[in-house]
């Protein structure tokens, strides 16, 4: 570290930090300097001269936002001559604004605040000709009537974002910004993060529908309601109404955002939203069918709270006194709060007397913490996202962050940029493979093998870390014996990846100084998923990779709060911090903790519930803001299972396809109606905050439980959700050292945070692994294959997944305008050779079936899946394709195979709409 | 408005390459692996083939070379001489005449020649008016396709165009054998037999006081021992970028006597270590083009001793990329945009690498100062400068054309002893001293010193040492306004004093009266805040229109 740089402006001495720039010490010592192009966390470019300065035995002025001072530097930023040019710049770009005003596009423009700063007078220069504007994306709006070419949009997109969507063409006078080759921002590759509309300083580029052109009432600092990346945002709310939305500086995702985080938030102010409970109607009895929205008042009718809480409470109350709380069971949310899931779990576990108490991590990570928990003792990453700054290799497997995990993708393709060596393996070639050094797109359902023959190439090539393997874990031997099997040139031929490939890749895992592995529910969603995972966990532990900076495991989680909701016990076998139920000692801290006798057998899991309910042994279910009715596999069973139900109560914010299922509904909050905490995938506890209140009569979640809880018999008085935050605290020893206070003040906070005061600790795994011995355990996988494989009458492979715009089962993005704008209707991926060998036209439809169900969807072409296969989302209930997916599970994970089914595929005329009408 | 015209269908958003393209695409640009750094080569391979780029092939460029769209569509759109099309029906008419409208073609009606062209030609052709060509001594210049027409008339273009003829004539010029045979090349062979140091012939160059010829005017000696204290590899890159209004001497002697420059090249590449040499040569010159990538091929065939790797580099109509940091932009297959110094190119250039840049004049007395000793070369020069000056005069006078003439020489006896005296029936208003950029003098200072530093209290300076020469049948404001033109249609963009100024000042200078104060407060801001010397220098002749030629505005 160098010392500070004593220069001089304007007659004052400053001393400049280290790397400092003249601006950005002015800055600090409050000294304006007019500046438009520079924008503070972006390389400075020095293209509008508005901050020139005058530097003493310089010829010309120089850019103050790129030039750092040297010792005893003379600067003048107020000379008459510096003031001149920075005038006269501010003057040029002025005359080109409509009518040679203020933007009418922003009330925040930059340009319009420095010339009034500067004084700068009506310009007087002639204008220029003014290009049209593009409306083209439901997201952006396009304003180039105020660009002041000062490419800080590009910037954005290509070296912040790296989406590579925003160029700077032409020359001269004529130079512009550009989308792709030019084309409209609706047609080009635009992902519509909006990135570019943060960083324009004069409203050229503005959330569409002049949704920003406004002074908010407030300014809420949240964070982000739908992945795991856990972004910080703020909400702008105008008359009780979030207007619109602002990356914020979060550790995760440094004032980045992707298109739902800043355009998907209007679902809250959907006409559909839930605003009374609702109670079914004597007259209309349960079936299997869907309902819609318009269908509601012939099947419910609405209550008050009292009546809707008490028939409720008494229906579960009713089974449980009847048959047992093994009757019973309950599917909290990843989308709620690690406050609400807490409450919840405890309400079952004491209200219900059982652990069947499940959410959505079941269908996504469970096998992969399944094998942590076997291998190394807990199911956290060991490293956060941001740790591929400092890594020399990362290796993406079964996941595609560009989409599910936009934000964090960004980051991944800084560090690809900045040198770090990219692997990405999977079977669909994502955007992310442009970015890298080697993609491997294996076939599906050979994870194992591929992931095996690297070992091999490792250990036959002794390039694994005998040190770590010796003081750090257990059963090598087991898996060398295992691995010897899977020599590439054997696996070649079954993976359809190139021997030569394997062994590079694995010697540059091997090799590398650091190393992080990424893995998403490609790796996840198999029966063989904890076979899966087990064998990401050997290749790390083979090489010491674990347990230093840069150096890790991270399962990319999918929802906001899955890690916390994990974490605080919404999981049928586990207490808080995965304490098991079945442990004595444990159950008495809890029983103790919670002053109720407590049921000592591990509950069901999702998939096992619907088995359960089938089976007649479940009969009650309270359901907190999961959608199975669209989310679970083979859809028409479980949609079988929630219609059996003799009573189900589901609280959620919008009427679900489940909700039509249920007895009571009961009408809850969405994210910004709500304060809470929520734990992101690195491990991060991060407050969002109430922006506006829940509509009409609508109820904070909190409060529903509490009631509940009331009146199944339980004496809950929280005061507030402190209360319930601080008994949490003390339930999740790992959080312990965590105070509302501080997350008050720090936003975010990482765990393990054992003691008050504790900084938090990013890495884990450094010294030892949580197991009994502290020893990582290697646990060696076979190849096998998936439940069902395509042959001559379902002769392809179904993979499902999501897509960017849509969040899991579309309860949110389908009802927020943009995100439906820009993905409105179904669509199956198919390679363009299969859709011609099938005589399916573009743009034209295809029925998609297994032997489950049947949809039908527009084909998209896509030379990104490999012949042979077909992708869906699972978001669009006019064609949901969990109808299709296999229910078989995992046996470890009890995850059902969403990523592999057999199924068949032919050309339609019409789309399901046309066919139904 | 622009409203969402791709019809979605269920497809992916944007654009996607498509096979047929990509095959096209991979057959003109040869098998991967693709360079990113030759994408403006690439673009050329399209250009030449199809004789535009139409955006499906840019889309399949881009994928070929895992870049994004808008990277290539900014590179191709930023060059001229890259037809980007959209739809089939836009691809240019088999023949493009580009017509010169600079200074000197300008004063010599090529303006009134390229309407002419206009009314005259068939579909089959197009009329571009273009900025210099590099061939003022023979103005107005057409080029036909590749071919060059001085003392272009419409009958002679028209011809041509009807012919067919669009190739460029072949240069008689000194080949590699030739230049061998007179001694060439035995200097660098001597130089890596050991039989000089790179001390010594640092020390030669300072001694002759050979300044950096492309108009910066940078001590040669200087710079070689400033890139000799750089970190290796080292780069060299030789500047053939030749585009101020005004000047061809480049092309002079790149076309007569071309293995002497590369021996100045190498042997300066010898004298730093250098790992390759890049050759940047402006796509006006094409006959130089195909004549140099010959002689290249018979050096490297027949090498005299050891080589660098050498890459010969065409440019694509951008007369910015004479400059020296946008020159390695293009040379990296980006948009030739100035670079911010610090750093400078010696220190952070091409690829990041240190690198030594030069002027191809620079270049071409090396070998002869070192064979004929550093006296000889700062023996000559007037009025106590050193050195000899390769003066591209154009304009009003008899004999234009290249003149090494002594540096410090007046205008007057650059005129009397060399130019053959002003053409019949005129006399000396004024003149450019360098080119479009370094302003104009009136005909009271003809007695002056021309050379590097003397022209700065005059508000101007020499550059490239292009003289265009005016007479009382020419106006000064016109000839500033057709030199603004050319800056503004040769800005890069990048800056506002320079993208906006230039504009601006166009406009205003078009109209009858001039807002005398407004244009000096931006020719102020011009001159003190753009990133490079083209917007601090652009308002060069504007400023001297308004000091030296006042009566043209009462």
């Amino acid at each position: 570290m160098t010392a500070a740089v004593r220069f001089t402006l304007d007659g004052q001495a400053i001393d400049a930090l280290p790397g400092e720039t003249i601006l950005q010490a002015a800055q600090r010592v409050g000294i304006d300097i007019p500046h438009l192009c520079y924008l503070d966390g972006y390389r400075a470019d020095g293209n509008c001269r508005a901050c020139v300065v005058e530097i003493e035995g310089e010829r010309v002025l120089a850019p103050s936002c790129c030039r750092q001072p040297s010792a005893d530097m003379q600067v003048q930023a107020r000379s008459e001559r510096a003031r001149a040019s920075q005038r006269l710049v501010l003057e040029l770009l002025q005359s080109d604004m409509p009518d040679g005003g203020v933007s009418p596009h922003t009330p925040r423009s930059e340009l319009d605040h420095w010339v009034a700063e500067l004084g700068v007078g009506a310009p007087r220069f002639p204008r220029r000709a003014q290009p049209a504007p593009d409306l083209s994306n439901p997201a952006i709006a396009v304003n180039l009537d105020t660009c002041i070419q000062c490419t800080r949009c590009v910037r954005a997109c290509r070296e912040e974002q790296v989406n590579d969507v925003i160029g700077f063409a032409f020359r001269g006078a004529e130079a512009r910004i550009v989308f792709d080759v030019d084309d409209a921002m609706g047609d080009s590759t635009c992902v519509s993060c909006g990135e570019c509309v943060q960083a324009c300083p004069t409203g050229a580029l503005m959330p569409a529908r002049a949704a920003a052109n406004i002074d908010s009432d407030r300014v809420v600092e949240s964070a982000c309601p739908y992945c795991g990346v856990g972004c910080l945002l703020s909400f702008h709310v105008k008359d009780d109404t979030i207007r619109y939305v602002d990356g914020r500086d979060g550790p995760a995702n440094q004032s980045r955002l992707c298109v739902k985080g800043r355009y998907g938030f209007d679902y809250i102010h959907h006409e559909n939203r839930l605003t009374q409970p609702l109670i079914r109607r004597d007259d209309a009895p349960k079936t299997t069918q869907i309902l819609k929205p318009a269908d509601l008042p012939r099947h419910f009718r609405v209550a008050s709270w009292d009546e809707a809480l008490a028939r409720a409470a008494d229906g579960l109350a009713r089974i449980r006194d009847r048959d047992g709380g093994q009757a019973l069971a309950g599917f909290g949310s990843a989308k709620g709060s690690n406050e609400e899931a807490y409450l919840f779990q405890k309400l079952i576990r004491t209200g219900f007397h059982t652990n069947n108490v499940d959410h959505c991590t079941r269908l996504c990570h469970a096998s992969s913490v399944a094998a942590m928990l076997e291998m190394i003792g807990s199911g956290s990453v060991s490293n956060q996202v941001a740790d591929v700054s400092e890594t020399e290799v990362i290796l993406i497997i079964g996941a595609r962050p560009t989409v599910n995990h936009p934000v964090a993708a960004t980051f991944i393709k800084n560090a690809a940029q900045a040198g770090a060596t990219l692997i990405l393996m999977d079977p669909y070639r994502s955007d992310l493979a442009r970015h890298a050094d080697h993609f491997l797109q294996f076939r599906a359902d050979t994870d194992v093998p591929l992931l095996n023959a690297m070992m091999h190439t490792i250990i036959s090539e002794g390039l694994h870390d005998r040190d770590f393997i010796d003081a750090r874990t257990e059963g090598f031997d087991a898996l060398a014996a295992c691995v010897a099997d899977y020599a590439p040139e054997k696996v070649a031929p079954i993976c359809g990846i190139p021997a030569g490939t394997i062994r590079e890749v694995a010697r540059l895992y091997a090799r590398a100084r650091g190393a992080m592995i990424f893995w998403g529910m490609g790796i996840s969603q198999h029966v063989h998923g904890t076979d899966n995972a087990r064998c990401l966990i050997a290749l790390a532990l083979l090489c010491g990779h674990i347990g230093r900076p840069g150096t890790g495991l991270h399962p990319l989680r999918g929802q906001n709060n899955v890690q916390g909701a994990s974490d605080v016990g919404l999981i049928p076998m586990v207490y808080p911090d995965y304490q098991p139920v079945g442990d004595a000692q444990v159950r008495a801290k809890f029983e103790a903790l919670w002053n109720a006798k407590l049921d000592p057998k591990p509950g069901l899991t999702v998939v096992e519930i619907m088995h359960a309910i089938h089976a007649g042994r479940i009969k009650g279910m309270y359901i907190m803001g999961e959608n199975p009715a669209m989310s679970d596999p083979n859809l028409n069973h479980a949609r079988q299972a929630l219609a059996e139900l003799e009573h189900l109560v589901v609280q959620d914010i919008f009427f679900t396809e489940t909700a039509g299922f249920a007895d009571v509904i009961l009408p809850a909050s969405a994210f910004p109606e709500k304060t809470g905490t929520f734990t992101n995938t690195d491990r991060r506890v991060q407050l969002g905050r109430q922006a506006v209140e829940p509509p009409g009569d609508a109820r904070q979640d909190l409060w529903i439980i509490e009631q509940m809880a009331r009146r199944l018999g339980l004496d809950w008085h929280y005061a507030n959700i402190v209360e319930v935050f601080d008994e949490m605290r003390q339930a999740t020893p790992s959080i312990a050292g965590m105070t509302w206070e501080r997350l008050e003040r720090e936003h975010s906070v990482t765990y393990p945070c054992l003691t008050d005061g504790d900084p938090g600790e990013p890495i884990l795994f450094r010294e030892r692994f949580p197991t009994a011995n502290g020893r990582a355990r290697f646990v060696p996988a076979d190849y096998t294959h998936a439940a069902e494989l395509p042959d001559t009458e379902y002769p392809f492979i179904l993979v499902t997944g999501r897509q960017l715009e849509h969040w899991h089962t579309g309860s949110m993005t389908r009802n927020a305008s943009v995100l439906d704008a820009i993905e409105p209707e179904p669509v199956v991926s198919v390679h363009p050779e299969d859709m011609a060998s099938a005589g399916i036209v573009e743009g034209g439809y295809l029925v998609l079936e297994s032997r489950r169900g049947r949809l039908q969807a527009r084909v998209r072409p896509d030379r990104g899946v490999q012949p042979g296969t077909v992708f869906m989302a699972f978001c669009y209930v006019e064609a949901a394709v969990n109808l299709l997916t296999n229910e078989e599970l995992d046996p470890f994970g009890k995850i059902p195979e969403f990523k592999y089914c057999a199924v068949r595929l032919a050309a339609t005329p019409k789309s399901a709409r046309e066919t139904l009408a | 408005m622009k409203t969402q015209s791709l019809a979605r269908q269920g497809r992916f958003r944007g654009r996607r390459a498509e096979p047929q393209a990509l095959s096209e695409v991979q057959a003109l640009i040869g098998p991967a692996p693709w360079r990113r750094d030759l994408l403006i080569e690439y673009l050329h391979a399209i250009q030449d083939h199809y004789r535009c780029i139409s955006i499906t092939h840019l889309v399949a460029l881009a994928e070929c070379l895992g870049l994004a769209m808008a990277e290539v569509y900014e590179v191709a759109t930023f060059y001229h001489h890259f037809d980007v099309v959209r739809e089939a029906r836009e691809t240019p008419p088999a023949v493009t005449v580009r017509v010169c409208e600079s200074v000197t073609c300008a004063m010599f009606g090529g303006n009134e020649l390229a309407d002419r062209l206009e009314a005259r030609l068939g579909a089959d052709s197009r009329v571009q008016r273009v900025p210099c060509v590099g061939r003022c001594h023979a103005a107005p210049v057409a080029v036909v396709g590749q071919n060059a027409i001085e003392m272009a008339t419409a009958d002679a273009v028209a011809a041509c165009v009807q012919a067919g003829a669009v190739q460029p004539a072949p240069t008689a010029h000194l080949d590699y054998a030739a230049y061998r045979k007179a001694g060439g090349y035995a200097l660098l062979a001597a130089c890596h037999a050991g039989q000089h140091t790179a001390d010594t012939l640092i020390e030669t160059l300072t001694d002759s006081a050979l300044r950096g010829l492309g108009g910066a005017g940078f001590p040669a000696g200087r710079k070689w021992s400033i890139l000799r204290g750089q970190p290796a590899p080292r780069l060299v890159a030789v500047n053939i970028d030749e585009g101020e209004p005004g000047t061809f001497k480049d092309r002079h002697y790149l076309e007569r006597d071309p293995h002497r420059f590369l021996e100045g090249m190498l042997i300066a590449s010898w004298a730093i270590d250098a790992e390759a040499c890049y050759i940047y040569l402006r796509d006006e010159y094409a006959a130089c083009r195909a004549m140099l990538r010959t002689e290249l091929d018979r050096l490297l065939a027949d090498p005299p001793c050891a080589l660098p790797r050498i890459e010969l580099r065409r440019g694509a109509g951008a007369y910015i990329c004479g400059e020296e940091s946008a020159m390695i932009e293009s040379i990296e297959g980006k948009r030739g945009m100035p670079r911010l110094r610090p750093p400078y190119v010696a220190e952070v250039g091409l690829f990041g690498r240190p690198t030594l840049e030069h002027n191809l004049e620079t270049l071409y007395w090396v070998r002869e100062i070192v064979e004929r000793g550093a006296a000889w070369f700062a023996s000559h020069g007037r009025r106590e400068r050193k050195g000899l000056r390769s003066f591209s005069v154009s304009g009003r006078v008899q004999k234009p054309g290249v003149h090494l003439a002594p540096a410090g020489i007046s205008l007057r006896e650059l005129i009397d002893e060399y130019c053959g005296g002003m053409l019949p029936g005129h006399t000396l208003y004024g003149y450019f001293p360098g080119g479009a950029s370094g302003g104009i003098l009136p005909a009271s200072l003809a007695d002056v010193p021309l050379d590097f530093d003397t022209l700065q209290p005059h508000g101007c300076f020499i550059g490239s040492a292009a003289i265009i020469v005016l007479s009382q049948a020419d106006r000064a404001r016109d000839a500033a306004l057709n030199a603004m033109r050319f800056f503004e249609h040769e800005s890069c963009g990048q800056c506002t004093p320079c993208r906006v100024g230039t504009a601006k000042a166009s406009l205003l200078m078009a109209r009858e009266r001039w807002d005398l104060a407004l244009l000096e407060e931006l020719a102020k801001v011009m001159e003190d805040a753009s990133i490079c010397g083209l917007g601090q220098a652009a308002p060069n002749p504007l400023r001297s229109a308004m000091r030296y030629f006042p009566e043209e505005f009462d």
